[in-house]
């Protein structure tokens, strides 16, 4: 029963954070939105797996973790690097 | 008994933070300031409902796991936080002045 209630919070969060992302009016919003996304998530992975008792869920929340932080730092060099996806009003030399 | 009740506690202060780091991300008006409301509380926030669960499960091999993912998330929420705004100032997002009346 407790896990529910904390399952539901973090599902909050993670649509509270998924709003900020379809919203969020520079790139790098949207971006932060979906870091934090992952992160939640990663949670209710974990919380997931506590509720229903099998353990080995938890080395999906860590694989998720992993992918997570990779696709956050590949966006950035992405952005950094790839001429189309720069912030919008900054004119390419 | 005390062990449930102090993972209930943790799982609940985990969970709150949460909320309020999602609120914070709703709230704040640049994207500077939502990056720091992000960073502090995803990491602190996963600590609280990793530690409540582990509390949970004792010292077996799911609390060893547990123990894994909160010291990837507890090395990486950071730099990916410094990466994200490093290159926002690289991509030239200006940040919000304040307006001195």
């Amino acid at each position: 029963m407790l896990l529910i209630v904390v399952i539901a919070l973090i599902l909050l969060t993670l649509a509270l954070a998924l709003a900020r992302a379809l919203l969020g009016p520079s790139l790098f919003d949207r971006i932060l939105a979906v870091n934090m996304a992952g992160t939640k998530s990663v949670l209710l992975i974990a919380l997931f797996a506590a509720w229903s008792g099998r353990m080995d869920l938890l080395d999906i929340a860590l694989l998720y973790s992993l992918l997570n932080f990779l696709a956050v730092v590949a966006a950035l060099r992405l952005i950094e690097r790839g001429k189309h996806f720069a912030y919008l009003d900054k004119e390419e030399q | 008994m005390m062990w449930e009740g102090l993972s209930a506690l943790l799982l609940f202060a985990g969970a709150l933070l949460g909320l309020a780091g999602a609120m914070g991300l709703h709230r704040f008006p640049d994207f500077y300031t939502r990056l720091h409301a992000l960073g502090m509380t995803d990491s602190l926030c996963a600590f609280l409902v990793l530690a409540g669960l582990a509390l949970q499960e004792g010292l077996t091999l799911a609390s060893l796991k547990l123990g894994l993912i909160f010291g990837f998330l507890f090395f990486t929420n950071p730099t990916s936080s410094y990466a994200l705004g490093h290159a926002a100032r690289q991509a030239g997002l200006p940040p919000m002045e304040t307006k001195h009346d």
